[in-house]
């Protein structure tokens, strides 16, 4: 299991290669789901130029480990990556890379998605957007879309 | 007894700080230092959240000497 936070750009593809073969699990598992979360130069009808991405250091991580280790408890994950940005984010950047590892695709699926849903609702990150208008807090993530 | 406050996000910038340590009285919960902290800033926050030592709580967590608690708004990563 590998969580990160990532402070420069990260390619989600290569950074999912490398991990799948470092790992010593071939045979073990049938199923890989990752979901790669990219920044967008719109939101909410405005267009957004650049973003900056908070968190609060330690607590971030923990919050992190913390779903991660219940998601492989629930689901029966073999194995998972887990990487996230901070700082300035330029568009078209990976934002958040989750990907997981198990026996079948019912487990991946669904481990997948709750780790991004439970990432969303409680890990401490927020997202100031700067538009042609200036710069905002994003108040709220959407959710469940 | 001292406690240590950090702030986040939109609420950082409108507290004008980011930590702090404060004294306060024994058994003050959580809600007690947020209203004293805003309205020692004469600031309105809706939906704010609260962490002690880096765990959600309720807002009637009483505190104890040392403790980080942490006030930011919702979250929005991902």
């Amino acid at each position: 299991m590998l969580i990160e936070i990532r402070k420069e750009p990260f390619n989600a593809y290569k950074e999912i290669e490398i991990y799948e073969n470092n790992l010593d699990i071939t045979g073990k598992y049938g199923a890989t789901a990752s979901f790669i979360g990219s920044m967008r130069d719109f939101n909410e009808g405005r267009e957004v130029e650049k973003m900056f991405l908070e968190y609060y250091p330690k607590m971030t991580e923990k919050t992190l480990n913390e779903i991660s280790a219940i998601a492989k408890k629930k689901y029966d994950l073999i194995e998972m990556l887990l990487l996230h940005r901070v700082g300035n984010i330029s568009i078209g950047d990976h934002i958040v890379l989750v990907s997981v590892w198990a026996a079948h695709r019912k487990e991946a699926f669904e481990g997948c998605r709750f780790i991004m849903e439970e990432l969303k609702s409680s890990a401490p990150f927020w997202k100031k957007e700067k538009t042609s208008i200036g710069e905002n807090w994003v108040e709220k993530n959407t959710s469940d879309v | 007894m001292k406690v240590t406050i950090k702030y986040f996000a939109s609420l950082r910038e409108l507290m004008g700080e980011s930590s702090r340590i404060i004294n306060i009285d024994e058994k003050s919960s959580v809600d007690d230092i947020w209203q004293l902290l805003k309205d020692s800033k004469q600031v309105e926050f809706d939906n704010v959240m609260a962490t002690v030592n880096m765990e959600y709580v309720k807002n009637n967590k009483v505190l104890k000497e040392g403790d980080e608690v942490a006030f930011f708004p919702p979250v929005t990563g991902g």
